[in-house]
This record gives structure tokens, C-alpha cells and sequence, in this order.
């Protein structure tokens, strides 16, 4: 199965501001009952966006204007907390496909390049500088450049940070590693038959 | 050269480099639960692949088990659906499933130490964050996400990029009154909640070498809500005499080739880590949360934090959101504020010592009208011992409610969730904004006696006040 080369994400971008931001709150825990990931892009920081009876708090994801939005930008530490892959899977089935905040937990950033979603680092000036512009045009294209490591929109341009075993893997189409993790078949038995406790 | 006990494992399970410059690693042991592993079997049908190795793989039941219904179908039908896709998945891939009629069944990071599973210089990987907690034992455990578990049982192996190690000392004397969750609560503060990111926590120090191995558990437990994907203790005699014995500890011969090679695996004297911290033990107190993420905890004799004393913007951000959030008043002390339920379980918290502590100050005592009170064993095997040790009847006379083994209201996918903007004394390990089943609820994260303190006073409390802690 050839996988796409991401090696750019161009769109419309939407800020939601805050550092810290958990996967609870990207995905609240009682909508991970479900043995299948579809249908969960709806429920993208519910809590965060919905009242109990339903009706829509202020949230960036409610505004029609960024309606269509496909490059999330946050602050530090976005995606901390549990490991649920349904935080990303959320995040992408609701549209977004790429993201970029000031930085990343460890599990979540992982789980997003396994799926093909670019997370970026950048500095709080630029984000701010981007945000800028998103509320000034919501229609402002942005090109998140992932080979390059910048980000381009209205005539500006900014630098960002992926680690590079990422960037790679993205870039050259391989960021699901079944295929290359399969070929090493030998060499894993090899490895498991070194290890007593997986002899015995 | 001198090696940490990171590195030699790292090393041993290294299976080869992949191209974008990860190492394929070797996973030794899987853990699975109904949450988060029944899409990568899904994944695995579809991609027309078997279990490479069926038998190193261990599935339980935990997150969304109720607690006061044991028979099935259960009232969720939604829950009910995943433990039969767990059941059928494992049936079919023939895998070991300590499924509730086995008796084994619990929280998966108190059912592997206590099956003798986790084990020292392994590996392991579950799609769970709180996976940590094995690093008691001297493994490298790692929470991930679905489609590495699916990785996991294709190939047992995923693909990672190597950690750093930061070593953390703690030393000298704890208090009376302190325990386990107040180090790693310290730990989390003093460091920050990314303060961890890219590293696997080493522990160690005076502390450490005389914590048991549940107390181990403890802090490894929460490795991950200070950033950090993993943590680990050394193996020692303590860590030996936990796991002599076991239904999957290694017998006669093996057993002593076993623990010779864990004794090898430990860190060597004189190795370097990236980064060194050391914490005075006697610095730590009870330790509660006052906002929404673990890091924002204080001793029980401060004060909540008030945003106006801040220069720092984000800081000041972040205070105020937490207050709104948490309906707390600047600048007022956290004693005294009160709750609304007690919360005593938890992969973190719910292990026999943890309610075998409790117990031995309970007795007598009852819990304060109005406040519900819930007491979930980590495990049916930690809830037997309780069982035998008349333990559950000392929590059931004080007004607890003793309950069946599982997650719980740690996370809410189960019945057990606070209701509105109830205040919840939690010895779990998040009090993220509505982690515990309520968009508004609140938690705040202590230790087990704390909880207890709070459950009879009706108010966050001083443990060591409300009952005459003196030793530990």
C-alpha cells in the first residue's frame, strides 16, 4: 500500500487558543465507546463547545467563519494525557490535516504522524502572527510546508520545527511503518530468540 | 562503558534501524483493554495479518466494566458491545484473556505485576498512558496509541525514537503522613507537566530503595502526566521478593538465571544520564491539586494560587482558567473546601496497601453526611485480599461503598460519574476538565488517606490532623 508523500498541507486555518490542551478535552472519554474510530470527527472538543442541552458555547469550531478550517493551531503541550488514539482520529475525521501549536505531548505527537497528521512547532510570536492574520481574513491561505519546515500565508512566512524522524517519515510517504516494521520479520525473530524471557 | 538500565534494555530489544532514522523495538510483553484495542484487531482483519506472537500478549478488562454488575449483558449496550468484540478478538487470535470469570480480571496495570507478567529488563507496551507504572519492576513501558498496537500484534514490534533519561533522586526521610502520590505529585509540580517530554524518568534515591513495590508502582504510574512516555525503578530484593512466586514468575532454575539476569539489567554505578534532579524528601507534603492538570498542586497548608501575584502572563492565563474552571477563590486556603464524593481506586491508588493503609485509620470512623463515597479495588485479586483481610467491612462500616474491580470513576466510561459540578477527593491521577464523567465536575488529585480524610470531614483535609498521623 503506497502511502502519500505529505509534503505540504495548504488551507484555511483556525486558532484555538490555550496551552495544556488534553485529549479528554479533544475527545471527552464517553464518546471512546465504540469499537470502530468512524463518526468520531463530531465529537471534537465537545465538551468545550457544547452546553448540556446542547446549544453551542463560544468556540472557534462553532464560528461559520472558520467553518472548513483544515490546520488546527494551539499552544504548548497540545495533546497531553491519555494516549487514545481517538484524540487524533478526531481531530483528522473532523477535517483538520495538519497541526500546529508551540509544542507537543510525546504519545499524541506520535499518534498523529502514525496517521499522517503533520504536528509542526512554533514559536508563540509566529502562532500569534498567524492567528493574526486567520482573524483578520479567515480565508487567508496557508501553506504548511513540512519539507521546507515554514509556514506561508499572506505574503508573510514563519519557521517551524518537526523532529525529523517525522518529518521524514511524512515527506517520503512511509509515516505508517507497518510495511517497513513486517519486512524486518527475520530479524525480529533473531532479536526475540536472544531474549530468555521470550524463549521460555 | 557504563550503561543505564534504559539503555540496556533499549539495547537488547533494538531489533534495527529504520529508514526515517526510528529503531524497530521490540515489544516483549502487550497488554491489551477493551478501549482502545478492539480498532487495531479491526486494522489487522483488514490488512489480512495474524498475531505474530499470540502468547505474548495478555488482555483484561477494565475501563468500561461497571463496578456493581457483575452479570452480562451489562445495562450499557455500548459496553456491553466491547467486552464481547475483546472476548471474540482474543478467542479468535488466540490470546490470554483475564476475562471477569477467571478471577483475574482488573485494572491491566495491577492485573500484569500482580500475575508476575511485568517483569524486569523487559519491554512492554499497552495502549494506555498510565503503561509507566511497570517501570516499578525495571521495565521500559510504553502507553500507545491504536495503530502501534496494531503494529504491536502484527510484528511485536513498533517503531520509536530513543528517549533521554533523566535520573530523579529523592533523599533522605519522607514525613508522617506522606506517601507515594505526594512524591510523584511534588515530582510533577516541581518539574511541570511537560517538564518530562522526550525523557523516561529514572527514580531513584534513599526513597525509592525503601518504597515498596506497590509505592513503586505508584509513581511510575504517573510518569506520563509529567511528559514523560516512561518511568522506572531498579530492580532490587524488593523488587525479587513481589514477584517469587507468581502464576508467570520464572520457577526452580529459571527463577534464579532470572534473577541474575535483573540484577545485571539495574543501572550501572558511575553511568551518565542527561539529566540529573535531586528532591529532598522532607520538602514534600500532602500534596492536593487545586486546578486542571496534575501539575497544578500544592501542600495542604498553602494557598490556592492567586493570579494578581503572578507577573508571568501564562501563568497568570492558565491560573484563572483553572479557577473559573474549578470554582475555587483565589488566595484562599484549599483546606476546608468542600466536596461532594470520595474516590479511592485507580491504577495510580487502588492496589491492596492503598486500602490496607486507609483501613488502619478508618476504623471508627464514618463518612460525612451528604458525601458519597466509593471504594473500587484495582483488581478481583486486590479485592480478595481485601476480602480476607476484613478490610472491605471496615471501608462498608465507615459508609463506603465497596465495590467490583475496574477504572471506574478514575475516568467515568463506566455508571460511576460525578453529576454536574460535583467536587470529587480522587486518588486517581487526572483532573483534566471533565475527566470524571461530567463536563463541569471537578476533581482534586491526593492520596489515598487524604481521600479519606476528606470522605469523614466532607472537606478537602488535613490527613495527618483529622487522624493523628504520627509514623508511616
Amino acid at each position: 500500500m503506497a502511502l502519500a508523500k505529505i509534503t505540504q498541507v495548504t488551507g484555511r486555518g483556525v486558532f484555538v487558543p490555550g496551552n495544556d490542551i488534553d485529549t479528554d478535552r479533544i475527545i471527552p472519554a464517553r464518546f471512546m465507546k465504540c469499537v470502530t474510530f468512524d463518526g468520531l470527527g463530531e465529537f471534537l472538543f465537545f465538551d468545550m463547545r457544547k452546553n448540556a442541552d446542547g446549544t453551542d458555547k463560544p468556540h472557534p469550531l462553532n464560528e461559520p467563519r472558520f467553518k472548513g478550517a483544515n490546520i488546527l493551531l494551539s499552544g504548548t503541550n497540545f495533546g497531553c494525557g491519555s494516549s487514545r488514539e481517538h484524540a487524533p482520529q478526531a481531530i483528522q475525521k473532523y477535517g483538520i490535516r495538519a497541526v500546529v501549536a508551540e509544542s507537543f505531548a510525546e504519545i499524541f505527537f506520535g499518534n498523529c504522524t502514525t496517521l499522517g497528521i503533520p504536528c509542526l512547532a512554533a514559536s508563540r510570536e509566529d502562532i500569534a502572527k498567524i492567528a493574526a492574520a486567520i482573524e483578520a481574513n479567515p480565508a487567508v491561505e496557508l501553506v504548511v510546508d513540512v519539507a521546507a519546515q515554514e509556514i506561508r500565508f499572506g505574503g508573510q512566512k514563519v519557521k517551524t520545527v518537526i523532529r525529523e524522524a517525522a518529518r521524514d517519515a511524512l515527506v517520503n510517504g512511509r509515516w505508517d511503518p507497518i510495511g517497513e516494521l513486517l519486512e524486518g520479520r527475520a530479524a525480529v525473530t533473531a532479536a526475540a530468540a536472544r531474549l530468555p524471557y521470550l524463549v521460555a | 562503558m557504563p550503561k543505564s538500565l534504559f539503555e540496556k534494555v533499549w539495547d537488547a530489544h533494538a531489533v534495527r534501524s529504520l529508514s526515517n532514522g526510528q529503531t524497530q523495538l521490540l515489544v516483549g510483553t502487550h497488554l491489551i483493554h477493551e478501549v482502545t484495542s478492539p480498532q487495531a484487531f479491526g486494522m489487522l482483519r483488514d490488512l489480512g495479518l495474524k498475531v505474530a506472537m499470540p502468547h505474548r500478549t495478555f488482555a483484561t478488562v477494565d475501563h468500561i466494566v461497571p463496578t456493581d454488575q457483575f452479570s452480562e449483558p451489562f445495562a450499557d449496550p455500548l459496553a456491553d458491545a466491547m467486552i464481547k468484540d475483546l472476548r471474540k478478538s482474543c478467542h479468535d487470535f488466540g490470546i490470554t484473556f483475564f476475562d471477569r470469570a477467571t478471577g483475574k480480571q482488573g485494572i491491566v496495570h495491577i492485573v500484569g505485576p500482580e500475575q508476575g507478567i511485568t517483569q524486569p529488563g523487559t519491554t512492554i507496551a499497552c495502549g494506555d498512558s498510565h503503561t509507566s507504572t511497570h517501570g516499578a519492576f525495571g521495565a521500559i513501558a510504553f502507553g500507545i496509541g491504536t495503530t502501534q498496537i496494531r503494529d504491536v500484534l502484527a510484528t511485536q514490534t513498533m517503531a520509536l525514537g530513543k528517549l533521554k533519561v533523566r535520573r530523579i533522586n529523592v533523599t533522605g526521610r519522607l514525613r508522617p503522613g506522606v506517601y507515594a502520590k505526594d512524591v510523584i505529585l511534588h515530582i510533577i509540580r516541581t518539574l511541570g507537566v511537560n517538564g518530562g517530554t522526550g525523557y523516561a524518568y529514572e527514580y531513584g534515591g534513599e526513597i525509592f530503595d525503601r518504597f515498596s513495590m506497590e509505592e513503586r508502582m505508584t509513581v511510575c504510574n504517573m510518569s506520563i502526566e509529567g511528559g514523560a512516555r516512561a518511568g522506572y525503578v531498579n530492580p532490587d530484593e524488593t523488587t525479587f521478593t513481589y514477584l517469587k512466586g507468581r502464576p508467570y514468575s520464572p520457577k526452580g532454575a529459571a527463577w534464579d538465571e532470572a534473577v541474575a539476569r535483573w540484577k545485571a539489567v539495574a543501572s550501572d554505578p558511575g553511568c551518565t544520564y542527561d539529566d540529573v534532579v535531586t528532591i529532598n524528601a522532607s520538602d514534600i507534603a500532602p500534596t492536593v491539586t487545586w486546578g486542571i492538570n496534575p501539575g497544578q498542586g500544592i501542600s495542604i497548608t498553602e494557598n490556592i494560587p492567586d493570579p494578581a501575584k503572578t507577573k508571568v502572563a501564562d501563568e497568570k492565563t492558565s491560573i484563572e482558567e483553572a479557577l473559573a474552571y474549578m470554582k475555587l477563590k483565589p488566595g484562599a486556603p484549599i483546606k476546608g473546601t468542600k466536596i461532594d464524593v470520595a474516590f479511592l481506586g485507580s491504577c495510580t491508588n487502588g492496589r491492596l496497601s492503598d486500602f490496607q493503609e486507609v483501613a488502619k485509620f478508618l476504623k471508627g470512623r464514618h463518612v460525612a453526611a451528604g458525601v458519597k463515597a466509593i471504594a473500587v479495588p484495582g483488581s478481583q485479586g486486590v479485592g480478595l485480599l481485601c476480602a480476607s483481610l476484613g478490610i472491605d467491612k471496615v471501608f462498608r462500616d465507615a459508609g463506603f461503598e465497596w465495590r467490583e474491580a475496574g477504572c471506574s470513576m478514575c475516568l467515568a466510561m463506566n455508571p460511576d460519574k460525578l453529576i454536574g459540578d460535583q467536587l470529587c477527593a480522587s486518588s486517581s491521577n487526572r483532573n483534566f476538565k471533565g475527566r470524571q464523567g461530567s463536563p463541569t465536575g471537578r476533581t482534586i488529585l491526593m492520596s489515598p488517606l487524604m481521600v479519606a480524610a476528606a470522605a469523614v470531614t466532607g472537606a478537602v483535609a488535613d490527613a495527618r490532623e483529622v487522624f493523628a498521623v504520627t509514623n508511616n
